[in-house]
């Protein structure tokens, strides 16, 4: 149903509702702030921790800055310079750009779309969590004396046990990759939230822009951390293990590295970038006074970004020797990026062109930004060309290139953000005047910084060189460079007084400042956890536009959810294209399980950095422990009736449903497993492709024998899980606990028919790549197949129990649909290693 | 415009790609001219026509269709020009890439953190091994193959060409050819660890019979020193184990083929030390020996401080070759 909006009678006793919403929904105070799981807060945590790692970022940014000042400065020694170097990349990257664009996401996404939390808050929690730690984790090779300096990139072999023995390497890998888990947590929570949660009658052609940005922003998280998260493991299980993946002596190659790494990297660049440009569009209407012109076009330029930006990684590889026809290619389709992005600025001016500008603080930096932004991609379709980039690749020219479009296309957009959404959080305004004055002496500085070092390339300086000589004539330019540097560190500085002061002393403003569109500004002043007294109907791109009545009508209780007895936390599930309402989710309230769950997580880290390996297996069994902890509280255990949705009259509880949210998620994340296992895959063929010698002579006979009964076995086991879903929704809950306990049975038969497998065919995991390939695709799979009977285990407890039932059936299908996915990961994975070899190798 | 292209090309033009040198940087140069003359263009009217619809009275606006602002500046435009960029830039990178017939063949090969530079590899008789120097004949195109002995290095001098990377288990190769005779300084552009920025090399490219009389110069051993000083540095070299690491090719029954440093046969012929670190001169060959640390921080050659005054100019002596 998505009439439009017919106020009906309101909530009985308004007052009570709202203090018993803010009951329900209250952040615990004290030691208890380490439960909250509530989306404003944990967004607060991640905008507030990253952007301390952008400045701890941009202090290493300064020790560089200030080493180069003069030709044969002695200021830093090499070795200092390279840690400065490779933290300041790491930082910004992985530890400052992708987790604050996620914060900001996950403070503003839910109520753009007019609901009252992201639809997993546990999991939220958890990301934070896991982001905090593998940063401290990090930052905490600062104490050992092992800071990495490798580069932010990790090239190997440089990054080699060969080569960088010490634990350097392993700190970053193994904090980065902690941190990856919070990136990608919080693109399926993203995503599942975008297309699920939107409040009623928000159809996909009527939500936010910024929910597009997100949403492919999202997928994009998805599909590109898995590589990368895939060759850190393998360069891990190197380090650690011996196992060779990218040694050109034992039949590996350092290119797979690069091809892992750039897959990631490039579109780790439109990660950053897309959510900002969807802030710039979601504020430049604003202030415009004017919807957004060219809806359609924004829509298709994002997904279009999205899907050529997983083209172009080579593009980082043009001097590596690769063969003209590729280069091409890549070269193409590093240029036809352009077009997109040509599109939003177009459609930018469009929407400035028809309406009325307001000046103000935000709208001067996204005016900075578009200077400095276009700028940016100018140079970057400079460098897709590939004979100007065999020039500049790796020369100044590109550091100057890639922050012209990281800080213009991001930090440009991000402190427009602030200055726009402040006055939501804090209900004042900053000041204008030493607004107006940070951002020229940024805006100045940054430039001051970056234009003369596009010269300080073309003249020949490379990357990553700690001292130059003076005959070179690159001293005046990077003087230039320095000063304006700190200009830029000192406009930062103005900012945060600026942001700080404006808590105390700035002007109290009405609500809805700007006179914005968007359903955010529905939302009253300061936020309440909940959002919204009541889920608003929505039938308008700009709700707020449309009905300026609309917060006090939500506030009212005039609108979706606001039935009295309420005494959970309640948000809406809606269908993905119309948004119809389907169901009432239940989410859970604080809990301190993330918190544990995190903490054990890292306690496998920290055993792998420090090469206890009983430690890290005790901290790896013990967080699944916690995740089934987590998993066990989940869901209901009885049928209570339907949910009053207010005017939407009964809807069921999710479990009722088939897909519940858990499946949704579940769904996503393995789209990410099934991405880290294809990774794997690649890497088995890419090194085929070029290794000489591939595969070893002696390797090629492998029986076939063994491999077919284990494939077999798991078959029937995945079938087995299948059955007993429906068996549940038959209401034969005895054939189905039978079915989970043969799957389980099953699944330990695979692992032992595999082992045997591997063992009889008398491939070594530590001589050559092949077979330390084999060994690897075969342990992701076995390690999928034990979580596989863990959940098999887990389903017979809860029907046993009597809580997984023909009424509740939702957790059935999650289990089908792991053993599902491990079924046919395994399809591809036995092709591969076991088939393939026997059609090809034998010629 | 004149006063500030010289000023663009001309003081930093030690190591500019902006200075060209030879036809393939000569090739890139213009094309880059191109792109930023063009960008800055594009730049201009984009911030024009922001600001105009930014700052120009609405009721003074020329009223915009906004689907054609949008196709034209945000679809045709780039579109158009990309494709134009993109037809160039293929033809272009086909004629650089293109393997003419090559007058010469080195074998230049990256280490942490030096070149070695190999002549005629192909005919073990004819060939030496130098390092961190190129010379070349003028107006020859010269391909050079591009191996690594331990970690990603890339080899570029602007003046000449662009970069190639030199990769362990592959071999990559690059043709470079100048116009006329000069120096023309390169160095690595890959990361390569410590002492990345003191990874320099040098091409010299001179006329084909100067080139010729290098040649066999650099193709004959080193002379057995012939001095009291000499004999004295050749014993100082064999007693702290030089030759573990260094090669000198001459008749003192020293011929060890380790490659783990430079070769050091007729090291006085090289204008500078140390991957361009120095300067060549005596002064600056014992500062290396004796404080090698110091020079060149992490690099693999230990510093021999234990020597005296007298045993490091008698070791200059032999390695220079001086009678």
């Amino acid at each position: 149903m998505t009439s439009p909006v017919s106020p009906s009678s309101p909530a009985p006793d308004r007052a009570s509702h709202t203090t018993r919403l803010q009951a329900i929904w209250e952040n615990p105070s004290g030691l208890g702030m380490l439960t909250v799981v509530n989306h404003t807060t944990v967004g607060l945590r991640f905008i507030i921790t990253g952007f301390i790692f952008f400045l701890i970022g941009g202090i290493l940014a300064m020790w560089i800055r200030s080493q180069l000042t003069f030709p044969g400065n002695d200021l830093l020694d090499h070795k200092t310079y390279a840690e400065a170097f490779t933290m300041h990349g790491t930082t910004m990257m992985f530890f400052f750009a992708v987790p604050i664009m996620e914060g900001i996401a996950v403070y503003l996404l839910p109520k753009m779309i007019g609901t009252r939390d992201l639809i997993y808050p546990r999991l939220s929690a958890f990301g934070y969590w896991c982001y905090l730690f593998g940063g401290i984790l990090l930052y905490s090779s600062f104490l050992f004396d092992a800071v990495p300096d490798g580069g932010w990139f990790m090239y190997v072999p440089l990054n080699s046990a060969q080569f960088s023995a010490g634990s350097n390497v392993d700190f970053w890998l193994l904090g980065v990759t902690f941190a990856e888990i919070s990136a990608v947590a919080a693109g399926v929570e993203l995503i599942v939230a975008i297309l699920k949660t939107r409040t009623s009658g928000m159809a996909i052609n009527r939500m936010p822009l910024y929910a597009w940005y997100i949403l492919v922003m999202a997928f994009m998280i998805v599909f590109g951390f898995p590589p990368l998260i895939l060759a850190s493991i393998l360069l891990e299980i190197e380090r650690a293990f011996g196992l060779p993946f990218y040694d050109t002596a034992l039949g590996g190659d350092p290119l797979l590295w690069q091809h892992l790494f750039w897959i990631f990297g490039h579109p780790e660049v439109y990660i950053i970038f897309l959510p900002a440009a969807g802030l710039v569009t979601t504020m430049l209407p604003t202030f415009a006074r004017h919807p957004i012109v060219g809806y359609n076009w924004v829509v298709m330029a994002v997904i279009a970004t999205g899907f050529i930006s997983f083209g172009l990684w080579v593009h980082h590889m043009f001097a590596v020797g690769i063969p003209l026809l590729s280069l091409a290619f890549f070269s193409a389709a590093s240029m036809a990026v352009a077009i997109p992005t040509g599109i939003q600025v177009f459609c930018w001016i469009a929407t400035l062109w028809s309406g009325r500008t307001l000046m103000t603080t935000p709208m001067l930096y996204i005016l900075g930004f578009l200077f400095i932004f276009v700028l940016g991609g100018l140079t970057g379709v400079m460098v897709a060309l590939v004979p100007f980039d065999w020039q500049v690749h790796d020369t100044h020219f590109v550091v100057a290139h890639l922050h012209y479009v990281l800080f213009g296309g991001m930090v440009f957009p991000m402190f427009a953000a602030f200055y726009y959404w402040l006055p939501l959080l804090s209900g004042r305004e900053p000041s204008l005047r030493l607004s107006r004055i940070g951002f020229w002496t940024i805006f100045i500085g940054f430039n001051v910084t970056f234009l003369p070092m596009h010269l300080t390339g073309l003249w020949g300086m490379p990357r990553r060189v700690y001292t130059y000589m003076p005959e070179l004539g690159w001293g005046p330019l990077n003087f230039i460079s320095t000063v304006g540097g700190f200009v830029s560190a000192i406009g930062v500085a103005i900012l945060v007084v600026d942001v700080i002061l404006h808590f105390v002393a700035g002007k109290r403003v009405k609500p809805n400042v700007w006179n914005a569109g968007t359903l955010e500004w529905a939302v009253p002043t300061p936020v309440p956890p909940y959002n919204f007294a009541s889920q608003p109907h929505v039938d308008d791109r700009d709700p707020l536009w449309k009905n300026p009545d609309l917060p006090r009508e939500i506030q009212e209780g005039r609108h979706l959810l606001s039935h009295a007895d309420v005494s959970r936390r309640e948000i809406l599930m809606t269908s993905i294209t119309h948004a119809k309402p389907q169901a009432v989710v239940i989410l859970p309230g604080n809990t301190v399980v993330p918190l544990i769950a995190a903490v054990l997580t890292s306690l496998f880290f920290i055993g792998f950095l420090a090469k206890l390996y009983w430690l890290a297996a005790i901290g790896a069994a013990a967080s699944l422990g916690a995740l089934l902890v987590w998993a066990w509280q989940n869901g209901s255990r009885h049928d209570p009736g339907d949910l009053d949705a207010g005017e939407h009259g009964h809807l069921p509880l999710p479990h009722k449903l088939s897909l519940t949210p858990g499946w949704w998620g579940t769904l996503f994340a393995l789209l990410a497993d099934g991405t880290l296992f294809i990774s794997l895959v690649f890497a088995y063929f890419y090194l085929w492709t070029v290794s000489p010698q591939w595969p070893p002579a002696e390797y090629r006979e492998m029986g076939l024998g063994l491999p077919l009964a284990a494939f077999a076995v798991v078959l029937l086991a995945g079938l087995a899980a299948s059955l007993a879903d429906v068996c549940i929704r038959a209401a034969r809950s005895g054939w189905a606990q039978a079915l989970y306990a043969g799957a389980a049975v099953s699944g330990v038969l695979f692992i032992v028919l595999q082992v045997l497998a591997l063992q009889g065919s008398g491939v070594q995991a530590k001589a050559h790549a092949y077979g330390a390939l084999i060994h690897t695709i075969s342990g992701f799979q076995i390690v999928h197949v034990v979580i596989a009977i863990i959940m098999a285990l887990f389903a017979l407890l809860r029907v046993r129990h009597g809580y997984l039932h023909r009424t509740r059936p939702g957790e059935g299908k999650v289990v089908s649909l792991f053993w599902q996915y491990t079924m046919l990961q395994w399809l591809l994975g036995f092709a591969t290693i076991h088939v393939f070899p026997l059609v090809v190798g034998g010629g | 415009m004149t006063a500030a292209l010289t000023l663009l090309t001309g003081c930093g033009g030690v190591q500019s790609s902006l200075a060209p040198k030879g036809p393939a940087a000569a090739e890139i140069a213009h094309i880059s001219w191109v792109m930023f003359i063009g960008a800055a263009l594009i730049l201009l009217l984009v911030m024009v026509l922001a600001l105009y619809a930014v700052y120009r009275a609405p009721d003074k606006r020329v009223p915009v269709a906004a689907n054609k602002l949008i196709i034209a500046g945000g679809v045709a435009f780039p579109a158009v020009t990309l494709t134009a960029l993109l037809v160039y830039g293929v033809w272009s990178m086909g004629a650089l890439r293109a393997d003419p017939q090559p007058g010469l063949t080195i074998d230049v090969t990256g280490n942490q953190w030096w070149w070695e530079v190999q002549y005629q590899r192909d005919v073990p008789s004819a060939g030496f091994i130098t390092a961190n120097e190129i010379r070349i004949p003028v107006g020859v195109p010269v391909r050079l193959r591009l191996h690594s002995n331990d970690v990603i290095h890339s080899f570029w001098v602007p003046n000449l060409a662009g970069k190639m990377d030199a990769i362990p288990g592959r071999v990559n190769s690059l043709v470079i050819r100048a116009d006329n005779a000069g120096v023309f300084r390169g160095q690595c552009a890959e990361f390569c660890g410590a002492q990345h920025a003191r990874m320099a090399f040098f091409v010299i490219a001179q006329p084909r019979d100067e080139f010729d009389a290098w040649m066999a110069q650099q193709r004959a051993p080193s002379a057995a020193p012939t001095s009291e000083l000499g004999r004295r540095g050749l014993e100082i070299f064999r007693d702290n184990r030089c030759m573990e690491c260094h090669a000198v090719r001459g008749s003192d029954g020293l011929a060890i083929d380790t490659r783990r440093g430079p070769d050091l046969t007729h090291i006085a012929s090289r204008t500078h030390l140390a991957g361009g670190t120095l300067p060549n001169s005596r002064d600056n060959l014992k500062r290396i020996i004796a404080d090698s640390q110091g020079v060149k921080p992490g690099s693999r050659m230990p510093s021999f401080p234990d020597l005296n005054a007298d045993e490091l100019e008698a070791l200059a002596a032999y390695l220079e070759g001086s009678p």
